[in-house]
């Protein structure tokens, strides 16, 4: 791997700007409501798409009868599957390991329907109002067939086929491990077991999904405007399946509302409307509704986890044993495959701990429910959850506390790098310095002797610790999601100046909130020495960004940031040259001083940025002799095995004895996501991280009955949480810079959702401990915590 | 067809629409104002929130029909000469934002809790953002930006 020296400084005597806390350069436009989402662009000879969407959970589709869509005034024109068929392959999400059983995916059923809510018919029309009264119109005759949606029932050899091309619905089988852990456990002074289970979580974007697809006739080019996290690997896998030449296919992701993971796969309806409008010649729009969302959005989690930890008597870990099993639904998603969550799972199992010997074992199992894909944490939160409550009860077991037992298993500040038992490698992390912050920041005593009081007048308050630690900044040694052929490990950047001496920089990623217009223009204005205001970054489309992929599994800030340290040390080498020339001294004695550029040791000898920068538009009269004009530099990135941040989460929480409502009294962070760029960015990502998390933890569930319906179709019975449910959050910070990652950056974005459901599973358990309940079940939602504890009474 | 008149942000407005079309449509595809955003469609996530006739509404369940007549401010009404109205600016300086769907609405509907209550404690800016649903921020920015921004709209009175 490449040396760099982290956290190189530049030469410049303006205020830093990396470490400071800068307000968003994108909020002005979101203020005032002039964000350009896509809903927001409305091209001429505009139509307007809707789908007809699956009622049933497992069908053949016998015919379709579209006429009477087709003569409502207003339609112009109707795609079956038949018809998507001939103008785009099947999305195959291909593996390069047998573990994954490839499957197609096709934009709209073909043959038959697996899952509720999937895309069955097209429609566009002049009007959304019209094309959802074509819909209306359309007679689709189904053969219902038996349908399967428990995943455990799915293994079962007489359980009904979702892929006859499968054979199986087992469509991922993976394991992971390390040393002899059976004979570990049976040599264990202490083993603690449970079957855990998460289940289904869906992201919820406030902006639903949608796309805008304009064919070009005259010029053969195809743009998509899409609510996408990742216009460049749209843009890669539409070339194939259209059979279309990558630089005649533009994608534009401007601003998104929010994606968390969901919008970071391809989805049907993009294929769809590509061709429609291709078809047509005319621009195409679909917005999806919350319906729609809710039910054709990749939904996350869905697993159940058996576990085993052994400990010896002090509690140091002897043995990890665990068998995954993750529903994934009826489709495997491009191009992270069905793999993504259960073999994220089992890779993240072992926490920051030093386990000895591990075995983790896991299934993906296809069912009649809407796909499982990336959604913020990806297979971690299922993980820390499991392990932290195996170090709680082991912890209770041995009566130790649970920071104790967390602190005699870290992985210590002396052995990193540290190679996890899935084969990760903790480059460097703060696990126990996080921990004692967190405990030092909460006043751990005091909150544990208020524990005790309250417990003595009979109400139920517990306090509830999770460590974690999450692989971020993936490079190219390794795929994102397991055996994914296509390549995620590096990001482009081209920092350009313009003979006014202002910069434009541009990168392939794409950010959807996470404010990523303001930290690359930090870094770069740091490394070219420029005020932030002579910066614009622009990203999210593919036609003018070099090539990129898009934002997503906490990369972002790791590889456009670094990428622009590489492009931005190009430019300013080039600086130094002509201002040499210019001032007629050796580049080597040039400096930079407030905004000027000088002569070492003789600051009247100076020049302004705008002058290096005319110079270097001018020609040869300006510059030294064989030097080419231009101020512009493009540089890849690639972190090789990419970084890790790490945190621990301390929850407070009080179980009302009434109504079993879990409410978080105090929620502590300490995270270390290497050097910061920007500390109001990153308190902001802990929080909503931490929301969501909350939200999985306490209220969110997506429910489907045994027929594949789904029960929690609106957000009246899917809640997300709102201000009253979320606790005033205390985040701290430790900076442990990354000594693999350019400029020390970690990535940040996903930790909040990892941490938060064990955090607050072990203070609701902490909390019934006076009761011996366990929380083996998230959410812990008031009726199944009533039904835990009507039951513990019952037992006495 | 029908014919519906109405005042937005200070300006008469007059457009043709189907007596179906809802107000969040009409607002953003007849009107072009596209800061008001569609989020649910059935009245929780309250990204269309607009002021009608001087209080908060979803515009979402709304027919643009039923505005026939009204005075509405959306989010493009906010500044005022040029700048940005206190609110704004308070959202901005405590990064009460970030993918900026939710953000028109929570705007209007924080304004419309200042002027109920100018001077809510956390307790009471939680109770009146809880109409509209942020998935990115946690709510921890907006209440500091409410906070903030509430003695600044007194003294401004």
């Amino acid at each position: 791997m490449t040396e760099h020296r982290a956290g190189a400084t530049a030469p410049t005597a303006l205020p830093r700007l990396v470490g400071a806390r800068v307000a968003r350069r994108e909020d002005g436009r979101f203020l005032t409501g002039q964000g350009s989402y896509v809903d927001d662009h409305r091209p001429a000879r505009l139509l307007y798409a809707a789908f007809l969407r699956s009622p049933h959970a497992h069908a053949r589709v016998v015919s379709i009868a579209a006429s009477a869509a087709l003569t409502l005034p207003g339609v112009a024109a109707v795609l079956t599957g038949e018809d998507v068929a001939r103008s785009a392959k099947p999305v195959r999400a291909a593996s390069k390991t047998p573990a994954v059983k490839v499957t197609s995916f096709p934009p709209l059923a073909l043959g038959k329907v697996r899952h509720v809510g999937e895309a069955v018919v097209m429609v566009a029309a002049e009007s959304r109002y019209v094309a959802e009264d074509a819909v209306e119109r359309i007679l689709v005759e189904y053969e219902p067939i038996p349908v399967v949606t428990d995943m455990e029932q799915a293994l079962r050899p007489e359980s009904p086929l979702l892929h006859d091309e499968a054979g199986t619905n087992l469509l991922v089988s993976r394991e992971f491990g390390r040393g002899d852990v059976d004979e570990a456990l049976a040599g264990a002074a202490l083993v603690v077991r449970e079957r855990f289970r998460f289940h289904r979580h869906t992201p919820v974007c406030m902006e639903n999904r949608g796309c805008l697809a304009e064919y070009a006739t005259g010029s053969g080019t195809l743009t998509l405007r899409s609510s996408a996290q990742c216009p460049g690997l749209v843009r890669d896998v539409l070339s194939d399946l259209l059979d279309m030449p990558e630089h005649r296919i533009r994608v534009i992701a401007a601003d998104v509302g929010g994606g968390f993971g969901a919008k970071a796969s391809l989805y049907p309806e993009e294929i769809a409307t590509c061709v429609m409008a291709r078809r047509l010649g005319r621009p195409v729009k679909w917005i999806g509704d919350r319906r729609e969302d809710l039910l054709a959005t990749t939904h996350a989690w869905d697993e159940i986890v058996e576990a085993e930890l052994g400990v010896d008597r002090d509690g140091a870990i002897v043995g990890l044993r665990a068998q995954v099993t993750a529903d994934v639904g009826a489709y495997s998603i491009y191009p992270w495959t069905a793999a993504i969550e259960p073999v994220q799972t089992i890779s993240f199992l072992p926490g920051p701990y030093r386990v000895p010997t591990y075995r983790g074992r896991t299934r993906g199992v296809a069912t009649c429910k809407a796909p499982l894909g990336p959604y913020r944490g990806v297979g971690r939160p299922p993980a820390v959850f499991v392990i932290e409550g195996l170090m709680d009860r082991a912890a209770r077991q041995l009566g130790m506390d649970p920071t104790e037992i967390r602190l005699r298993n870290f992985v210590r500040d002396e052995e990193f790098p540290y190679k996890s038992p899935s084969g990760i490698v903790w480059d460097r992390a703060s696990f126990t310095a996080s921990l004692l912050r967190a405990c030092e920041a909460l006043d751990y005593a005091a909150v544990r002797a208020e524990q005790s009081r309250a417990r003595a007048e009979g109400r139920w308050l517990g306090v509830g610790v999770a460590s974690y630690v999450e692989l971020t900044g993936i490079g190219s040694a390794i795929p994102v999601s397991p055996g994914m052929p296509i390549a995620t490990g590096t990001e482009a950047a081209t920092i350009r100046f313009d003979p006014a001496g202002k910069v434009t920089a541009v990168f392939g990623i794409a950010s959807h909130g996470q404010g990523l217009e303001t930290t690359l223009a930090q870094i770069v204005a740091d490394e070219v020495g420029v005020p932030i205001d002579d910066v614009r970054v622009i990203h999210g489309d593919t036609e003018v960004s070099p090539y990129g992929t898009g934002t997503y599994a906490s990369r972002s800030l790791v590889l456009a940031g670094g990428a622009a340290i590489l492009a931005g040390r190009a430019v300013r080498e080039k600086m130094l040259v002509i201002a040499g020339h210019l001032l007629e001294a050796d580049p080597a004695d040039v400096v930079m001083t407030d905004g000027r550029w000088a002569v070492r040791g003789m600051l009247d000898r100076s020049v302004a940025v705008r002058e290096i920068a005319r110079a270097a538009y001018t020609g040869a009269r300006r510059l030294p002799t064989g030097l080419e004009p231009g101020l512009e530099a493009t540089r890849f990135y690639d972190p090789y095995y990419g970084t890790a941040s790490n945190a621990t989460h301390v929850a407070v929480v009080e179980v009302d004895r009434e109504t079993c409502e879990v409410k978080p009294l105090r929620y502590v962070v300490v995270e270390d996501c290497g050097r910061m760029v920007n500390p109001l960015i990153v308190d902001g990502q802990v929080h909503g991280g931490v929301a969501q998390g909350l939200g999985a933890a306490l209220l969110e569930e997506v429910v489907y009955d045994d027929q594949g319906q789904l029960l929690s179709g609106t957000l009246m019975d899917y809640v997300v949480p709102s201000a009253c449910e979320v606790p005033w959050m205390e985040v701290h910070h430790l900076e442990t810079p990354s000594p693999v990652a350019l400029g020390g950056f970690r990535g940040m974005g996903e930790g909040g959702t990892i941490g938060a459901p064990a955090a607050i599973a072990n203070a609701v358990a902490d909390a019934l401990v006076p009761l011996g309940i366990e929380i083996a079940e998230l959410p812990v939602t008031p009726d199944r915590l009533f039904r835990l504890i009507e039951r513990a009474r019952a037992r006495g | 067809m029908v014919t519906v008149r109405l005042n937005v942000n200070g300006v008469a407005h007059e457009g043709r629409c189907e007596p179906r079309k809802l107000l969040a449509d009409f607002i953003r595809e007849d009107l072009g104002l596209t800061g008001t955003h569609v989020g649910c469609e059935h009245g929780i996530c309250g990204a269309c929130t607009i002021m009608f006739n001087g209080e908060a509404a979803r515009s979402c369940i709304m027919l643009a029909v039923q505005a026939d007549g009204a005075e509405l401010m959306t989010v493009e009404g906010l500044m005022r000469d040029g700048k940005l109205h206190p609110l704004q600016e308070a959202f901005r300086e405590h990064h009460a934002l970030q993918c900026g769907f939710c953000t028109p609405g929570m705007l209007i509907t924080a304004l419309d809790l200042l002027r109920t209550n100018p001077s809510p404690n956390d307790r009471e800016i939680r109770e009146g953002i809880s109409a509209v649903l942020c998935r990115c921020t946690g709510y921890q920015g907006i209440v500091n930006a409410v906070r903030a921004a509430a003695p600044i709209l007194v003294a401004g009175r």
